[in-house]
């Protein structure tokens, strides 16, 4: 090939749609995850707004009981199965993994494709409930029998959904572990891996682990209902605690699904803007690992007061607290990667150090719903709702952001708007702690979630978190506007390392990448990713 | 490797509905005896004989295709596939046989069945239903192994594709074997 050739990058050579949605490129597959998933972000956030805004006052304001049910039903079946457990590996993931590695393309390139599509038609299963019949099901994310079994609204759909968009997941999982194990650049050993890569291998394994148990768990709700068989329904000599379990031996997992791939990119934006080498590595990448594996062990915990004999609970409680442990390795680690670094305030930074602050916030709650005695007040309250919503939108949505403002100028080979980006940064983080704070208060104070109306007394916070709402979507747009108005700023010259002190491969290619990924051989450094006394010189 | 990977995915998709079946097992140990003994054991003996020989058959066509043989690889597939034929005829007989004495969801006498045996039977039609849908895939998979091999596409050199049909078609064989004894013979 000449060099010419080479050179090209992913972005050029063949256009027009059915090069981009039947396309093999690792790279062009993670931008049609990219464009989808948050696609169904801005949806879901909509449903969101929507429903702090019935919130703001007692009494019915915009919405009837059934539809808020059906809103954060709707809520939640997008913004966990369509946005947040594909986002993070489905779109960076899939870009910059085979990169880190320093290869050209995933294990299995026909899988990925097929991965995005089956997502695709899994989306529009879970859309087209909207349609059709008594509308999106009613019953939250969670479909908890036997409700789940007995609503006359869209269920089934809406689980068959859920079952098809498993497959996109596990496909991805597993496309990733084979790449991990077969496609390293030779050099590479497992301990010279980046820790992005480490986290999504960690997330793989627990992907494809733990899937086919809510498929199948699905499909039974699904038989369920059409042949009225008692499988989870009590009166029909069914047992909805059997529906929990099974439910919840996948999904708790599932939030390790949401949070470890966010975890790798804290690891990788981190020394870059610290420049120095990061603190603890191999803590970090067997925290990942510990953390998958105590993970499948905890299930129990989201069923305290479901009904379970006391030595039950108190064993699931118990491996609740051993997943503070690794989780806060991580956290000191990233703290010390700071300490002495020369830090470079550039906004992927400050997502990071967010994120920090907020998951934070997420894991002590979740620490406080761990504990039995305090489980039992707080269980079905805001509280939970807060404690969510901290984890996986203060931690894994404020990590998926900082991964775009960070990898945006590799992929796109342009850039933002940097003040912009940081003051859409001020806006997201004052709006997204105004929104959610307020309601763990709500919590202990009472208030009850899943409901459309409330007593008087929790008017003040409600009030306080619907405006949170507002200035956060306010963040969210001026965030968005400010990646998209990116593409047509006048082109600076972008550079292979545009942050300068980039380490890990992706850095040493073109902006954005070739199709074959590197024009050159990728020079490893010589003691593992992070070696910033031996850095190879990066020429232009 | 992949392909390993998918097994495994396999494996734990049925291992959900063993559990299911242990924990209302444990729940209606008398109820699901008694619906045991409607289940025919001669025809699930049968269909067990016919699976394993056809394991065998796919394992033996792996083996001639890496000496080269394509004739006989092709030869032993279709084999198999007749196999899997006879699998069903014998499955619909059985099934057609419990439809026929009303016991599938919905029908008058499944309606009227004390809640235990009910849920075995429902159980009994769902765990071997996926496992006939995944004969039918395992099928189609040979299907496509045997036209490559026609073609010469897969050759002693480059027979992934022969070999991951075979590898699926072991995992049919052998949650069968683990099917069986818990509807069949458990008593």
């Amino acid at each position: 090939m000449t060099s010419k050739a080479m050179s090209l990058s992913y972005l050029q050579g063949k256009n027009g749609i059915f090069s981009w949605i039947f396309s093999l490129d690792h790279k062009r597959i993670a931008l049609l995850y990219l464009y989808s998933i948050l696609t169904f972000f801005i949806t879901g956030a909509t449903l969101g707004v929507l429903m702090r805004l019935e919130l703001l006052n007692p009494g019915k304001d915009l919405m009837e009981a059934q539809t808020y049910n059906q809103v954060f039903t709707m809520h939640g079946v997008i913004m966990i199965f369509l946005f947040i457990i594909p986002s993070i590996p489905a779109i960076f993931g899939n870009f910059f993994l085979p990169i880190m590695l320093g290869t050209d393309d995933v294990s299995f390139p026909r899988l990925n494709l097929l991965s995005w599509w089956i997502y695709i038609i899994g989306a529009i299963m879970a859309l087209s409930t909207l349609l059709w019949g008594d509308g999106p099901a009613d019953t939250g994310w969670t479909f908890y029998a036997p409700y789940s079994v007995k609503t006359g609204t869209n269920v089934t759909m809406s689980v068959l959904a859920a079952f098809v968009l498993g497959f996109a997941t596990i496909l991805t999982g597993l496309n990733f572990i084979v790449t991990i194990h077969r496609l390293r650049t030779p050099g590479m050993t497992f301990l010279k891996m980046p820790l992005f890569a480490w986290a999504l291998y960690a997330t793989s394994w627990i992907q494809l682990l733990a899937t086919p148990i809510i498929g199948i768990t699905l499909l039974m709700i699904t038989a369920e209902r059409v042949f009225g068989v008692g499988l989870f329904d009590p009166s029909i000599g069914g047992d909805p605690i059997l529906y929990q379990h099974l439910f919840w031996i996948y999904s708790h997992p599932a939030v390790y699904i949401m949070a470890l791939p966010a975890f790798g990119i804290i690891s990788e934006i981190l020394p870059t803007f610290a420049n120095r080498t990061i603190f603890g590595y191999k803590a970090i990448a067997f925290s990942s690992l510990a953390i998958a594996f105590v993970g499948y062990f905890v299930w129990g915990h989201h069923m305290f007061t479901a009904g379970m004999s006391g030595t039950a609970r108190i064993i699931f409680s118990v491996m609740t607290f051993l997943v503070a442990i690794p989780t806060s390795v991580k956290v000191f680690n990233w703290v010390a990667t700071l300490y002495k670094g020369s830090i470079n305030v550039q906004p992927p930074l400050l997502y990071a150090l967010a994120f920090i602050f907020q998951f934070m916030i997420g894991g002590l709650t979740g620490v406080v719903l761990g504990a039995l005695a305090a489980d039992i007040h707080l269980h079905d309250t805001h509280f939970v709702v807060g404690h969510f919503h901290y984890v996986m939108f203060g931690g894994t949505g404020f990590a998926l952001f900082g991964a775009l403002h960070y990898w945006y100028p590799k992929m796109w080979g342009r850039m933002y708007n940097k003040l912009v980006a940081n003051i859409a940064f001020v806006f997201l983080f004052i709006g997204f702690n105004m929104l959610y704070f307020p309601m763990l208060v709500l919590g202990l104070m009472g208030m009850p979630r899943r409901y459309y109306d409330y007593l008087p007394e929790f008017h003040v916070p409600n009030m306080i978190s619907t405006y949170g709402s507002w200035i956060l979507a306010t963040g969210l747009l001026l965030m968005f506007g400010n990646l998209i108005a990116g593409a047509w700023r006048k082109r600076e010259p972008i550079g292979r390392n545009y942050w300068k002190t980039g380490i890990t491969l992706e850095w040493q290619t073109l902006s954005p990448p070739p199709v074959s990924n590197f024009d050159r051989m990728p020079v490893l450094p010589k003691n593992g990713p992070y070696d910033y006394d031996n850095k190879p010189e990066i020429e232009e | 490797m992949g392909m390993w990977l998918f097994l495994f995915t396999e494996i734990l998709l049925f291992g959900g509905l063993f559990i299911v079946y242990m924990v209302y097992r444990s729940l209606n140990p008398e109820a699901f005896l008694m619906a045991s003994f409607e289940l025919n054991v001669w025809m699930g003996t049968t269909n067990t004989v016919v699976l394993l020989v056809s394991s065998m058959t796919i394992a033996m066509s792996i083996t001639a295709i890496q000496k080269g043989n394509r004739k006989l690889s092709i030869q032993l597939m279709v084999l198999t596939l007749v196999a899997a034929v006879i699998f069903m005829v014998v499955k619909y007989f059985e099934w057609s046989a419990k439809i026929e004495h009303g016991l599938f969801p919905g029908q008058a006498v499944y309606d009227n069945l004390p809640p235990g045996e009910s849920l075995f039977f429902f159980l009994y039609f769902f765990m071997t239903g996926l496992h006939v849908f995944h004969i039918i895939i395992g099928s189609v998979v040979i299907g496509f192994a045997i036209h490559r091999t026609a073609k010469g596409r897969t050759t002693k050199e480059k027979y992934t594709l022969t070999e991951n049909a075979g590898l699926l078609w072991h995992l049919v064989d052998l949650i069968w074997i683990y099917l069986f004894p818990l509807f069949y013979l458990i008593h």
